[in-house]
């Protein structure tokens, strides 16, 4: 945009506003991120910096049994709904004249359409009467509805990948006898690998944040971090909450980086 | 002898089909049982039980009196349904007059700059739901922030914590950047030449906004509105923290009912009037959009 004494895109107040908001975005999670490292007992008042609190929440054993229950379930998860994402995309995304291409793509996308809540309530009437029937309780059930829920998120970046492929390479391959497993093994699946990639890391930010599906579904002592923060809410704030939140902040701040820069790179090298 | 057309659909269909049997077993599925159970009789302790009845369905609405059996208006749910539309609405409004200003801001800096303003709207977008509700609770408890920086003023303090109006901020705090991604969408395709054709010809900045900014990048604001107003119906986690156990959304009064509250069926057909409500929102959704193609 051509700079000019009259500037025709700005409107009045409209920066002053846009800064409030970011300012206002940030505050409480900064706040938030500091009374982590609070050496005092109390989340009001400043007692000096200290990792107490981080000491605290890894020395509780639940809390330590959550987190790796939290991320055994995001990782069986993301692979589960990865994998089915990426042969859903091939099916789907090439296959322009597909018969019922909208129904499946609708499908696909249906857990983002309905409130988390409705399917909370739905999955928890369906498995309460598959654990009467079968006895069997353990985490299959969380990792089921945890896959299930991120395939959406799995498929997009794998798909969009898929869109801007080039399929001249793989008539290629055919036309030099590959047969349609080399094909993909050594021509496909590597081109489509940084949507792979994108698609798992979303999947897994997905499951690991979640809580309303899981606080419905998951059977007494299968609490995730979130579920057991959210339990630990009904009695107020506590600086150990802060501290959990802060390492599961982590955790998405550098997932979602490694996110935009794998994005980013291979956009470059494509241009 | 099936055709190649014929063939390359099912090979397409083969490969959707383990992700779309997860989806059928794990989440379309189970969607179902409830609108089955919602027709069912309340269990003795939970679950549910034959007869089949609708039953539930007038429990929505109805309540019958324990003593002379009349029918009357349930006012408890009906308060609960209204607080849900009312602060789904205000939450719409509020993300919109912030979003508007918020999605123009970065739209309008300079390319370089630009990835990097959409990059810190994207980290909270990202960032789990139940901390950033976390942390307004931690900013507007009694003792919090903003009650501290009150005092400083000699103002306050204010107990907004299991109020309405902490639900409204919770809810408009999480969803903001669900309202600014779309509309920035819309704006950065804007032609800035419309503003300075509007210019010429003596428009103001407001009826600049007003005539050419607002509904050109309609599709940008149905859109966020839709991002925001669609999960603040189904909210569940924010109005749990920061509302309490008063002031309930129908995602908690749902839950209620498969708690304590040992009704199923009646969770069930709430969580039905949910699903149509969010679908009717989709609806209008879809016809704003044509509408929206239709005139531009």
């Amino acid at each position: 945009m051509a700079r000019s004494a009259f500037d025709a895109a700005r409107l009045p107040g409209f920066a002053a506003i846009a800064i409030a908001v970011f300012v206002l975005l940030y505050l409480p999670i900064v706040t938030l991120v500091a009374y982590s490292f609070n050496g005092g007992e109390s989340v009001a008042v400043w007692g000096g910096f200290s990792l107490d609190w981080y000491g605290r929440a890894w020395a509780n054993e639940t809390v330590k049994a959550a987190a790796v229950r939290s991320l055994v379930i995001a990782g069986s998860a993301s692979a589960i709904a990865t994998i089915l994402a990426t042969l859903a995309a091939l099916g789907i995304v090439r296959n322009r004249r597909m018969k019922g291409r909208g129904a499946a793509y609708m499908a696909i996308n249906q857990p983002l359409m309905v409130p988390e809540i409705v399917t909370a309530v739905a999955l928890l009437i369906f498995f309460a009467s598959i654990r009467q029937v079968t006895g069997y309780q353990g985490l299959g059930y969380l990792i089921a509805a945890h896959a299930a829920f991120c395939i959406p998120f799995s498929y997009l970046p794998i798909s969009a990948r898929l869109e801007g492929m080039d399929a001249t390479l793989e008539s290629a391959a055919a036309d030099l006898y590959a047969t349609p497993m080399q094909t993909f093994r050594h021509i496909t699946l590597p081109l489509l690998m940084p949507g792979v990639a994108a698609g798992a890391m979303l999947a897994f930010v997905i499951s690991l944040d979640d809580v309303v599906i899981t606080e419905f579904v998951k059977s007494a002592g299968q609490d995730t971090l979130p579920t057991y923060m959210l339990g630990q809410m009904r009695r107020g704030v506590s600086p150990e909450v802060n501290a959990i939140s802060t390492m599961l902040l982590a955790v998405t701040v550098v997932l979602l980086t490694a996110f935009f820069i794998i994005n980013r790179q291979f956009n470059r090298r494509k241009s | 002898m099936t055709d190649p057309q014929t063939k390359a659909t099912l090979n397409s269909w083969a490969l959707a089909a383990p992700a779309l049997a997860l989806l059928v077993m794990a989440s379309i599925g189970p969607l179902l049982i409830v609108l089955v159970y919602s027709f069912m009789t309340p269990g003795d302790y939970s679950g549910v039980e034959r007869p089949f009845t609708t039953q539930a369905w007038q429990q929505v609405f109805l309540s019958r009196d324990i003593f002379d059996d009349t029918l009357s208006w349930a006012d408890a749910h009906l308060t609960i349904f209204w607080r849900s539309v009312k602060l789904s609405v205000l939450t719409t409004a509020i993300t919109f007059l912030l979003g508007l200003p918020t999605a123009w801001f970065i739209a309008t800096r300079p390319p370089q700059r630009r990835a990097m303003w959409l990059f810190l709207i994207t980290i909270p977008f990202w960032t789990n739901l139940l901390i950033r509700t976390i942390a307004i609770n931690e900013i507007i408890r009694s003792e919090g922030l903003l009650n501290q920086v009150l005092g400083w003023f000699g103002a306050g303090p204010v107990n907004l914590l299991y109020t309405d109006t902490a639900v409204l901020i919770g809810m408009a705090y999480v969803y903001l950047p669900m309202m600014v991604l779309p509309m920035y969408a819309a704006i950065d395709r804007f032609d800035t030449r419309l503003l300075e054709a509007a210019y010429d010809l003596f428009a103001s900045r407001w009826q600049v906004l007003r005539h050419v900014v607002l509904p050109v990048i309609r599709p940008g604001i149905v859109a966020g509105s839709i991002l925001v107003f669609v999960p603040s119906l189904g909210a569940y986690v924010t109005p749990r923290v920061l509302g309490g156990g008063k002031n309930m959304m129908i995602g908690n009064f749902i839950e209620l009912q498969f708690g304590q509250g040992q009704n199923w069926p009646l969770g069930a057909a709430l969580a039905v009037l949910l699903l149509i409500a969010v679908a009717l929102a989709l609806a209008v959704y879809v016809r704003a959009l044509a509408g929206a193609e239709r005139n531009g």
